[in-house]
């Protein structure tokens, strides 16, 4: 692999004028393939090995990715019913960045190649992230202004990209008191790419996220996407994730508590079968007094499919008053599926309220004899448990207008 | 001087050590030494073979380092493997013939050995460094057909029972440091109970590590035939010293068809001074083979002492229908570390399994829960359900939960539950209004805190561990 992974680097950079940055670009380049895909070795891929993963689903994977190419937008693919920005990603290269609802002078979009993050050093996929992306899209929401409509952007990808690795890289700046919507959806017509998508958000003081991650198409693909959040005074972030369509798909998110009073949400749906496997993995760091956070995971999970939630909160020494819990629960509908949760506590804190809980298990019998002898079959009674299951996931989601398409995209609307 | 070592008593009620000329082993881990602690337990060759195919596999396995506290690195080849009381190399006959300074010694850990046995009604085998020293009730336990007695001399006695059941629930290919004590092992505790027999009283051990550099590696097995019952205690001390000692125990718990396994535990091993200085390395395993069908076995433990305590009794419920229970109560404080925790392997039918577990951490300390539960395929209608509570004093302890949940069975249903919080103002306020003082009230409310585990234990346990809550918590509030 490292011959290959080298000549397909020197492919991807042979035209650019880097210079400085590619000497970074390499040294990323180089911890990657001392590291490698992580194997189950590692404590965070423990339910999850990737490396086994890749080796399995993909011959030959190709890390270099023809940019030069332009695809047309297929506009049929744009969420309906939903006035929107758009951010468009085909096979891995921006087509198209447009903010047409929004006031222009506000929001600030650059695009540039140095690399800023060097903070997860563990992190192979991260490492690989910023040797392949050749630009870091910038995104800055000024002080005071909310984004107006929801921003949505779109990852897909056609039938042309086949066995290779496509790497994105987001920055995001809420300035103070402001607010952003996005929604991220997957269009895949392709088959067996592994796509790594790295997100980093800075808020400030005040602001508000929320961030919808929407993967509801059958395909092929290996999926990773990480979102790292950072967050001042008083800012809240929300994250939604509909874990369906692909492969396999690991999302992770990392938030830092660093100023008071402010809060992190994540809540998530698994919703698999036919051999999916699926993971979120998060990381709420609790770093100062009077945080907040607030987990709910739901898995249904069928044919053959796996779900793996690993969450953790860490509670630092000066982060007194924290309040952090967790749920998750999942319900097995075939004997073939299989649920793993690994909820963990670290805490060093004494004046903190932590819990968490985890359940597994089947449909209620009890449930569901109420329900038939009320008239419905059983398919009806075991689907509108597994509604009412999954709608309370949902019902957490703080946006109307957005909560209503989840609910029609996942044929949960009443 | 004396006034000096008094002072340092009163932490530590258990922390003299006895004038008691030693017999030692060589410093070091080879074969040789092996062969040494084999020759001098007059062993039969397949154990010989047996502890040196462990040795074998020992050179190829590295120390674990997943765990949560970090200790500094132990040299193997520093440790005295075998010690034993030099009056010991023949060994007596009865309590009479014993050094009587040894007999003080247990006298003042409370351990009724002689005049005390009849009143207490609990056979008692005491492991004094490696040798077990005495094992009391003897006649009226053979009367009943149950053995019960020290490892070595089970070897001797009844080798086919040892060789049959040896290793089975903990394999010479184990992990690092059980397969360090399947190679060096040097006594411990050997429980049989016929089939259809209820073990009329409490079988307890007590060990304890007195010489110096030595490492305790003690050997406990247990084996329930069918339709049995057996309860068991173990206690433990050890004296002041300024190293660290290491001690790594192995347990094993064979429950056949209906057999009942109640084993509970109260460590008190030296905890290190209040800087951190010197203690026991606890790092045993135990783990426990619910075999037959509707068998169970049920692990309690009270851990107090141990400068690391770093273990994880399991249940393998095999049998279907079988039951694996676990209660804890860890309390750390000062410079202690604690990593402890369960495994429940659901491979049987109908299996369950329950773990309480409640962890105090104080002072400087760091507790961690580290749990699996792991429901396999086959495991139809099997559940689990799971508390874990801790319970914070002070801001510069921590306590963390790590539990792994696994469920591969449809059927099967898994719950589990953490919190973790202080005692609140109110309840301090409570007790003091009352009349209590504030470390009287922290020990109420901690008591009320550890019921649940509490109430597993035997009636003469419960009452000593309950006054350990209290002692082990001492000094932390206010």
């Amino acid at each position: 692999m490292e011959k290959k992974i080298k000549s397909d680097f020197e492919n991807t950079y042979k035209n650019s004028s880097l210079n400085n940055e590619l000497k970074f670009k390499k040294e990323f380049l180089n911890k990657f393939i001392e590291k490698g895909f992580p194997s189950k070795k590692l404590e965070s891929w423990k339910f999850s090995d990737l490396n086994q993963i890749i080796n399995k689903n993909i011959e030959n994977l190709i890390f270099y990715n023809d940019t030069t190419k332009s695809y047309k937008i297929d506009e049929s693919l744009y969420l309906k019913n939903l006035e929107h920005n758009k951010i468009v990603f085909i096979n891995g290269k921006l087509e198209e960045i447009k903010f047409e609802h929004e006031d222009n002078n506000k929001i600030k979009i650059s695009k540039e190649t140095k690399i800023d993050n060097n903070l997860f050093k563990d992190n192979a996929l991260i490492d690989l992230n910023n040797a392949f992306a050749i630009y870091n899209y910038k995104i800055h929401v000024e002080d005071g202004y909310n984004v107006k409509k929801p921003v949505v952007i779109y990852h897909t990808t056609n039938s042309e990209l086949n066995s290779t690795n496509i790497n994105i890289q987001l920055n995001f700046l809420l300035g103070a008191n402001s607010s952003l919507k996005l929604i991220d959806t997957f269009n895949d017509i392709s088959d067996k790419n592994f796509i790594n998508i790295y997100y980093n958000f800075k808020l400030k003081k005040d602001s508000v996220l929320k961030n919808f991650k929407l993967d509801n198409l059958i395909n092929n693909n290996i999926k990773y996407s990480f979102n790292n959040i950072d967050q001042e005074t008083n800012s809240v972030s929300e994250t939604f994730i509909l874990s369906n369509g692909s492969k396999f798909f690991k999302n992770e998110i990392n938030c830092n508590l660093k100023g008071k009073y402010s809060s992190a949400f994540v809540n998530g749906i698994f919703s698999l079968s036919e051999n999916r496997h699926h993971e979120i993995k998060t990381n709420i760091n609790h770093l100062i007094e009077n945080t907040k956070s607030y987990q709910l995971i739901k898995s249904v999970l069928d044919n053959s499919s796996k779900a793996v939630y690993q969450g953790k909160i860490y509670v630092d020494k000066d982060a007194q008053k924290t309040d952090g819990y967790q749920l998750s629960k999942a319900i097995l509908l075939n004997e073939n599926s299989e649920f793993n949760a690994k909820p963990e506590l670290e805490i060093y804190a004494d004046d903190v309220k932590c819990s968490h809980g985890s359940a597994s298990g089947s449909l209620n019998e009890n449930s569901i004899f109420y329900l038939r002898s009320r008239g419905l079959n059983y398919k009806e009674a075991k689907n509108l448990l597994i509604k009412g299951f999954l709608l309370d996931v949902i019902e957490k989601i703080t946006d109307e207008e957005i909560k209503n398409i989840i609910k029609s995209t996942m044929g949960l609307s009443t | 001087m004396r006034e000096k070592e008094l002072e340092k008593l009163k932490d530590y009620k258990y922390g003299f050590s006895t004038d008691i000329e030693n017999f030692k082993a060589p410093k070091g881990l080879n074969e040789d030494v092996i062969k040494f602690i084999s020759k001098i337990k007059k062993e039969p060759k397949w154990l010989l073979d047996w502890r040196l195919k462990a040795f074998e596999r020992l050179k190829v396995l590295k120390e674990p380092n997943w765990q949560k506290p970090k200790y500094p690195k132990i040299n193997y080849q520093d440790l005295y493997y075998y010690s034993a009381p030099k009056s010991f190399k023949e060994k007596p006959k009865n309590l009479d013939e014993l050094d009587p300074k040894l007999l003080e010694t247990y006298k003042k850990l409370g351990i009724p050995l002689q005049e005390q046995k009849r009143l207490n009604g609990i056979a008692v085998d005491a492991v004094f460094d490696s040798v077990s020293v005495a094992t009391t009730f003897k006649d009226k336990l053979t009367e009943k057909g149950i053995i019960f007695c020290s490892i070595s001399e089970a070897v001797q006695k009844h080798p086919e029972l040892v060789k049959k059941y040896l290793g089975t629930v903990i394999p010479i290919t184990d992990h690092f440091f059980a397969t360090l004590n399947s190679a060096v092992f040097t006594d411990g505790s050997f429980v049989y109970i016929p089939p259809n027999v209820r073990c009329p009283m409490e079988l307890s051990t007590y060990f304890r590590i007195n010489a110096s550099d030595t490492g305790q590696f003690e050997r406990t097995l247990i084996i329930a035939d069918k339709g049995s019952y057996v309860s068991y205690l173990e206690g433990c001390t050890a004296p002041m010293r300024d190293e660290n000692q290491l001690h790594a125990a192995n347990v094993e718990l064979i429950a056949l068809d209906d057999a009942e396994i109640k084993y509970s535990t109260v460590q008190n091993w030296y905890p290190g001074d209040k800087d951190g200085k010197g203690g026991i390395y606890n790092f045993v395993t135990k783990r426990g083979l619910c075999k037959g069908i509707n068998s169970k076995i049920s692990w309690t433990q009270v851990e107090t002492g141990s400068a690391i305590t770093w273990k994880y009794p399991s249940c393998i419920l095999q049998g279907d229908n079988s039951i694996g229970e676990f209660y804890s109560i860890a309390i750390t404080n000062n410079h202690q570390k604690a990593d402890t925790g369960t495994k429940m392997i659901h491979i049987g039918k109908n299996t369950k399994s329950k773990i309480i577990s409640k962890g105090i951490s104080a002072g400087q300390s760091d507790m961690t829960y580290r749990g699996l539960v792991d429901i396999f395929q086959k495991a139809n209608n099997s559940s689990n359900y799971t508390q874990c509570d801790s319970l914070l004093m002070g801001n510069k302890c921590g306590a963390h939960t790590v539990p792994y949940i696994k469920n591969k069975n449809s059927e099967s249903t898994i719950a589990h539950e953490a919190t973790t919080s202080k005692i609140s103002e109110e309840q301090l306020y409570y007790c003091q209004q009352r009349g209590l003082n504030s470390e009287e009230a922290v020990s109420l409310i901690v008591n009320g805190f550890c019921k649940e585990v509490l109430q597993q234990l035997p009636m003469e346990f419960a009452v000593e561990a309950q006054k350990l809550v209290g002692i082990s918590l001492e000094g932390s509030v206010g």
